[in-house]
C-alpha cells in the first residue's frame, strides 16, 4: 500500500514535469502582478524582415495568369467566382486591396516591420500595399462593426513545456524552440487568396504560427505557417508557409499602394 | 521507498534542465498547396527563378536534359535528402530508442520511393571524416532546441535542388528544423552549397498528421531500362537549351528572371521586370486547382 502510494505520487509529479504547456504567458506567477504580452514574449519578433520568394514564384513575383489556380483546394463555386475576376472592375470600385487581406498578405513580396504598439498589442506593417495588422493579446474583445481587410486578430504565445524549477531559457541560445506566436484572425472582409481572384469569404478563419530560427550562417528567419479555412470556397484548409529574413535596418522598405494589376 | 526519498528524487527531477522535446512520430501527409507543380509533376524546364545560384550552378542547370533520368545509370542519381523538401510525398517519422535507457538514439524519416531514409543521429556521434564516402542518404545529426528539432545533413551525393536540373553539389549542407504545432509539422530547411549557390536556399513546407499510414516504399528508387541507347548522355550544349523562353511563352515571365540568381528571391526584383512582364490572357498549362482528394 505504501509502495502503491509512492508510485502514484511519483507518476503524478513525473506527468506534471512533462505535460505540454500551451500558454498565454501573461500571468505573473503565483500572487504576482499580471505580466504583459511584451514582457512575456519568449522571442523578439520586432524589427524589419524581408520576404524570400522561392516558392510559388510565378504567383507572387508577377501577376498569375487568369485561371491559374494551381494548388488551391478551391470549391467549384470559388472557381466560378475566380473565373469572373476583373482587376479593372476592382480598381474602379476601390477594391484594389482585395489581394492584400490577412490571408494573402504574407504571401506578397515585401518587407515587414513588426513593433509593439503597446504592451498588449503587436503591430505588423507591410510595405506592399501599406497594410497594418494588429495582434491583440490577453482578454481582448473584438469591437463590433463591419468586417475589415485585416480582420480581428487574437494572439497568444505558445511556449514549450518546462519542468517546475527548470532553469530559464538561455538568452544566448538560438530562438528556435523558445516559443512561438499564434494568431487567429476572424471578421475578415472578403478578399483574394491569390492575386488573380481566388476568393475567400467573410467566414474565412486564418490561423498562423510565427516561428523564429537562427541559421548556421547567422541569418535569422521568420517562418509563418498560414492556414486559411473557408467552408464556402475551400474544400479543406489551405496551408502554406512563408519565410522572411531579418534585416539590420529598414533598408529596402518601400511603401507602395495596393495594385490590382501588378 | 520512503516519503523523504520520494521528495528528494522528485526535487531532483523538477530541478533538472528542461529538454522540451516533442513527439514527432507518426504519418504526416504532404499538403502541396504551395509549389504544387514543383512538388507534383515537376517544374517547367528552365524555371530557375528564385534560385540563388552562381554562374556554375546556372551553367550546370542549363546543360541538363530531363531525358537523363531515362538512363539506367542516372535514373536514381539525383535524389538526395533535399528531395524531402521538394518531392511529392508525405513522411513517416519514428524514433529508435536504446533498449536499456529508453533514450532516443535516432529519429528516422522513412524513405519513399526515390529518397533514402533520413537517420537523424541524436547520440552525439561525430561526423564522418570529410574524406568519407558520400551517399544519397548522407549523414545527419540532430539536436533539440526547445521543442524544435534541428537536423544537419552532410556527405550527400549531388542531387536535385529543383527537379529541372538545378543541382546541389556533394559539398552541400542541409539544415532542417522540425517545428510541430498540434497536428501540423512545418519543416524549414536551408541548403548551403559553396559550389553552386551564392546564398543559402530556404524552403518551408507543412505536413499534416494523418491516421493513414505512409507507405515506406523502399528500397529507394529502382533502376529500370527506358530504352536510352548506351553511351549517350542527353544534354544541352552552352547556348543551345531549347527551353530558354518556355516560361515566357507560358506565363509571360522574362527570360532574365528565369535565369535565377539571388536577386530574383527579393521583392525589389519586381521593379526590374515590371515593364518586361507580359500578362497572359489565360493560363494555358498546369492551371487548375486539383480535384478533390488530390491535395
Amino acid at each position: 500500500m505504501r509502495h502503491g502510494n509512492a508510485s502514484r505520487l511519483a507518476l503524478a509529479v513525473a506527468l506534471f514535469t512533462i505535460l505540454p504547456l500551451e500558454a498565454q504567458r501573461g500571468g505573473g506567477g503565483r500572487g504576482g502582478p499580471a505580466q504583459s504580452a511584451q514582457a512575456a514574449a519568449p522571442v523578439d519578433l520586432t524589427g524589419y524582415w524581408v520576404s524570400i520568394v522561392n516558392e510559388d514564384w510565378r504567383f507572387r513575383m508577377v501577376m498569375p495568369a487568369p485561371g491559374d489556380y494551381q494548388g488551391v483546394p478551391m470549391t467549384a463555386e470559388a472557381r466560378r467566382v475566380a473565373d469572373a475576376w476583373n482587376p479593372a472592375k476592382d480598381e474602379a470600385s476601390g477594391d484594389e486591396c482585395k489581394a492584400y487581406g490577412a490571408p494573402a498578405l504574407l504571401r506578397a513580396p515585401e518587407h515587414l516591420h513588426i513593433a509593439w504598439q503597446d504592451a498588449q498589442t503587436l503591430r505588423l506593417e507591410t510595405d506592399a500595399g501599406k497594410q497594418t495588422r494588429l495582434f491583440h493579446f490577453g482578454g481582448w474583445k473584438a469591437p463590433s462593426g463591419p468586417s475589415a481587410l485585416q480582420g480581428d486578430s487574437a494572439a497568444m504565445w505558445e511556449v514549450p513545456a518546462r519542468g517546475r524549477g527548470a532553469a530559464p531559457p538561455d538568452p544566448n541560445a538560438p530562438p528556435q524552440g523558445k516559443g512561438s506566436l499564434k494568431v487567429t484572425t476572424t471578421h475578415l472582409k472578403p478578399g483574394y487568396l491569390r492575386k488573380n481572384g481566388v476568393p475567400y469569404t467573410e467566414n474565412a478563419v486564418l490561423t498562423e504560427n510565427y516561428d523564429m530560427i537562427k541559421e548556421h550562417n547567422g541569418d535569422i528567419m521568420l517562418v509563418v505557417t498560414i492556414v486559411t479555412t473557408d467552408p464556402q470556397y475551400l474544400r479543406e484548409p489551405f496551408i502554406i508557409t512563408s519565410h522572411f529574413k531579418k534585416q539590420a535596418s529598414d533598408s529596402g522598405w518601400n511603401p507602395t499602394p495596393c495594385s490590382a494589376k501588378w | 521507498m520512503t516519503c523523504a526519498r520520494i521528495i528528494f528524487t522528485l526535487s531532483l527531477c523538477t530541478g533538472l534542465p528542461a529538454l522540451a522535446q516533442v513527439e514527432l512520430s507518426g504519418s504526416w501527409a504532404s499538403k502541396n498547396h504551395e509549389d504544387a507543380l514543383e512538388r507534383g509533376a515537376g517544374p517547367n524546364p528552365v524555371d530557375f527563378a528564385g534560385i540563388p545560384f552562381n554562374e556554375s550552378g546556372r551553367a550546370k542547370a542549363l546543360s541538363y536534359s530531363q531525358s537523363q533520368i531515362s538512363m539506367p545509370e542516372r535514373i536514381c542519381a539525383f535524389y538526395s535528402q533535399w528531395h524531402m523538401m521538394i518531392g511529392t510525398f508525405g513522411v513517416k517519422i519514428w524514433n529508435e530508442a536504446d533498449p536499456v535507457t529508453g533514450k532516443t538514439v535516432a529519429w528516422i524519416v522513412g524513405a519513399w520511393e526515390d529518397r533514402a531514409p533520413m537517420r537523424i543521429w541524436m547520440d552525439g556521434r561525430p561526423s564522418p571524416s570529410k574524406n568519407a564516402p558520400h551517399s544519397q542518404e548522407g549523414f545527419t545529426s540532430g539536436v533539440w532546441d526547445g521543442d524544435v528539432l534541428t537536423a544537419t545533413t552532410t556527405h550527400m551525393m549531388t542531387g536535385y535542388l529543383r527537379r529541372n536540373g538545378v543541382m546541389t553539389s556533394d559539398q552541400a549542407t542541409m539544415i532542417t528544423h522540425f517545428i510541430r504545432h498540434g497536428d501540423m509539422l512545418t519543416l524549414a530547411s536551408a541548403l548551403e552549397d559553396p559550389i553552386y549557390l551564392t546564398e543559402p536556399y530556404y524552403i518551408t513546407r507543412t505536413f499534416v498528421l494523418t491516421t493513414n499510414p505512409m507507405n515506406l516504399g523502399g528500397p529507394p528508387c529502382l533502376i529500370g531500362d527506358e530504352g536510352v541507347e548506351e553511351g549517350r548522355v542527353p544534354h544541352n550544349l552552352p547556348g543551345k537549351n531549347p527551353f530558354l523562353d518556355e516560361m515566357f511563352k507560358l506565363y509571360g515571365i522574362p527570360v532574365e528572371a528565369e535565369m535565377g540568381g539571388a536577386e530574383t528571391m527579393y521583392p525589389a526584383y519586381r521593379d526590374k521586370i515590371k515593364d518586361k512582364f507580359v500578362m497572359p490572357t489565360k493560363c494555358q498549362k498546369n492551371c487548375g486547382a486539383p480535384a478533390a482528394g488530390q491535395n
